[in-house]
């Protein structure tokens, strides 16, 4: 489904995606670990048409996406919920949602996708007129995810959700991650949590400094050695 | 009675500044630049106002959305050509591009039709006494008014109904989120000079059927004034602009009522510095520091 080849990013000169590659196929749950500033961001950033590479190629169901516009690629059908949420805090929810649809002209589609995120997230529905910026950081992340899934993407690009979030809420995202996988749609799951990562996803890809060092199924990485010493805290 | 003659004259002058304000604050809001050419656009517009009247014959609705459209075009021109290559440059940059691009424009219109007054013929609207709870008022003064806060309800509703609006509300909060939700933020900006430079254009229109006078270096005091009364609503915050205008418009005329015509156009700057000691984030404007 999406096809990454010798990807190179910089940011001015400081080298952030050393020649990655790597490959997700359709109805996967796929999830990159690493340390803090090792690239998985910028990867993300570079799929989704923020970060232009210098060199590689990014395909996606067949056609070439490689540095094409932001609105081009959510068009495609990759949507993109960033690190840290950034919902439109002087927005309401419902507002925050409908823009997430702002590609799409099907009234009706839209509004059985508001239905379907309400079902995810019934705490969304009980704020639709809130400010997001009020909500908090567990509603937030929600938002987050039910804005991206508005544009109805066929791949769901998820960075950090789990990020300075209480335990409990980090399991019901979760759990809401396998749900909306099991709909039909695609994720690439970036986390610090290797653990929880691991646990449900498919397939891993672990990045150092830029360059994919370790690839391969799920619970093979989890019993890997090297994986278990970096990021499953020891042993 | 004279006090309330004046208050309606603040409240006229007011939604004037309130017009011109709104450009500012939603330029900044979007791009965060001061967009010191603003009150050059609405010069341009008083023109184009005065010329579809004299020249086309116009009645004056007709000349204030022509003006408007105009205004609206000039304004994505002057973004496309001076700003946007700057949009990723320092903010003085920027800032000193905006001088000289209000600077070529004024000059630009002495060039070509030299820098002689222009009087507005004085029959474009009505100007019947209107007797209100004892307060006479003209007619002009009501209609004036009216159109001015027509023009400011329709803003919020494109800000807040219209998805052009959202889209502005999202690029002005977080520009690389909005590219998420599959916005062209470029295009978003356009829309926001166009708006912006549009009602400043209708500003120029009611400008001169009100005062009558308009010359090329005309927007220069108006457009420092319609400055301080976004900064003093709180700069980028669109109901702060219009409140600020109106607020200032009034404290002006309640300054001359009060014998301190010499003061009126000093008094602006008076309130700005007050507001930058006590209230630098302005009326609306949320207590938190900017990020630098
Ligand atoms: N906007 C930026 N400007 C310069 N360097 C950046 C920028 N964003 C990230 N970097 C650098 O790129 C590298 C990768 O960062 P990032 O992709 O955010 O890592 P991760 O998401 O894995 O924590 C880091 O060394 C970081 O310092
Ligand atoms: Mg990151």
């Amino acid at each position: 489904m999406l096809k990454v080849e010798d990807l190179n990013v910089y940011y001015g000169n400081i080298h952030a995606l050393k020649g990655v590659s790597l490959e997700i196929n359709e109805g996967e749950i796929v999830t990159l670990i690493g340390a803090n500033g090792a690239g998985k961001s910028t990867l993300l950033k570079t799929i989704s048409g923020l970060l232009k590479p210098k060199q590689g190629k990014i395909i996606f169901e067949g056609k070439s996406i490689t540095a094409k516009a932001a609105q081009t690629i959510v068009k495609q059908g990759i949507s993109h919920v960033p690190e840290g949420r950034r919902v439109f805090a002087n927005m309401t929810v419902e507002e925050n949602l409908q823009l997430g649809a702002y590609l799409r002209k099907d009234k009706k589609g839209i509004k059985q996708d508001m239905e379907m995120v309400y079902d995810l997230f019934p705490r969304l529905l009980e704020r639709l007129k809130q400010q997001a910026g009020t909500l908090s950081g567990g509603e937030q992340q929600m938002l987050a995810m039910g804005r991206a899934l508005m544009a109805k993407p066929r791949l769901l690009l998820l960075d950090e959700p789990s990020m300075g979030l209480a335990p409990l809420l980090v399991k019901t995202i979760f759990r809401i991650i396998e749900e909306i996988n099991v709909t039909g749609t695609t994720v690439l799951l970036v986390e610090q949590n290797a653990n929880l990562a691991l646990s449900i996803a498919d397939r891993a890809y672990v990045v150092e400094t830029g360059r994919i060092v370790l690839s391969g199924n799920a619970e093979e990485l989890t019993s890997s050695e090297k994986v278990k010493m970096a990021y499953l805290g020891g042993n | 009675m004279e006090i309330i003659q004046q208050l309606v004259n603040g409240i006229s002058l007011g939604s004037i500044y309130a017009l011109i304000a709104l450009g500012y604050t939603m330029v900044y809001g979007i791009v965060k630049l001061i967009n010191f050419a603003h009150g050059d656009v609405f010069m341009v517009g008083s023109f184009v106002g005065f010329y579809s009247i004299t020249f086309l014959h116009l009645s004056f609705f007709p000349a204030l959305i022509l003006s408007m459209v105009a205004c609206a075009l000039f304004g994505v021109l002057i973004e496309r050509i001076a700003y946007k290559p700057l949009r990723n440059a320092t903010r003085i940059a920027a800032l000193i591009t905006a001088i000289g691009v209000s600077l070529l424009i004024e000059n630009g219109m002495i060039f070509f039709r030299g820098a002689q007054l222009e009087a507005y013929p004085n029959d474009i609207l009505p100007t019947n006494k209107i007797n209100l709870l004892g307060v006479t008022v003209e007619s002009k003064s009501l209609l004036i008014l009216g159109v001015s806060v027509a023009l400011m309800i329709i803003l919020q509703f494109v800000v807040h109904k219209t998805k052009i609006g959202k889209a502005m509300r999202a690029v002005s909060h977080d520009a690389e989120a909005a590219k998420l939700m599959g916005i062209n933020v470029n295009n978003t900006i356009s829309a926001t000079f166009a708006i912006g430079s549009s009602l400043a254009g209708a500003a120029g229109v009611i400008f001169g059927t009100y005062y009558y006078k308009i010359e090329p270096l005309m927007g220069v005091i108006p457009g420092l004034k319609a400055f301080v009364a976004a900064v003093l609503g709180g700069i980028g915050i669109i109901p702060g602009a219009m409140v600020g205008g109106l607020l200032l418009g009034v404290i002006e005329s309640l300054v001359s009522a009060a014998g301190g015509s010499l003061w009126r156009d000093g008094v602006a700057f008076i309130v700005l510095i007050l507001i930058l000691i006590f209230m630098p984030q302005g009326i609306f404007g949320k207590n938190k520091r900017e990020k630098v």
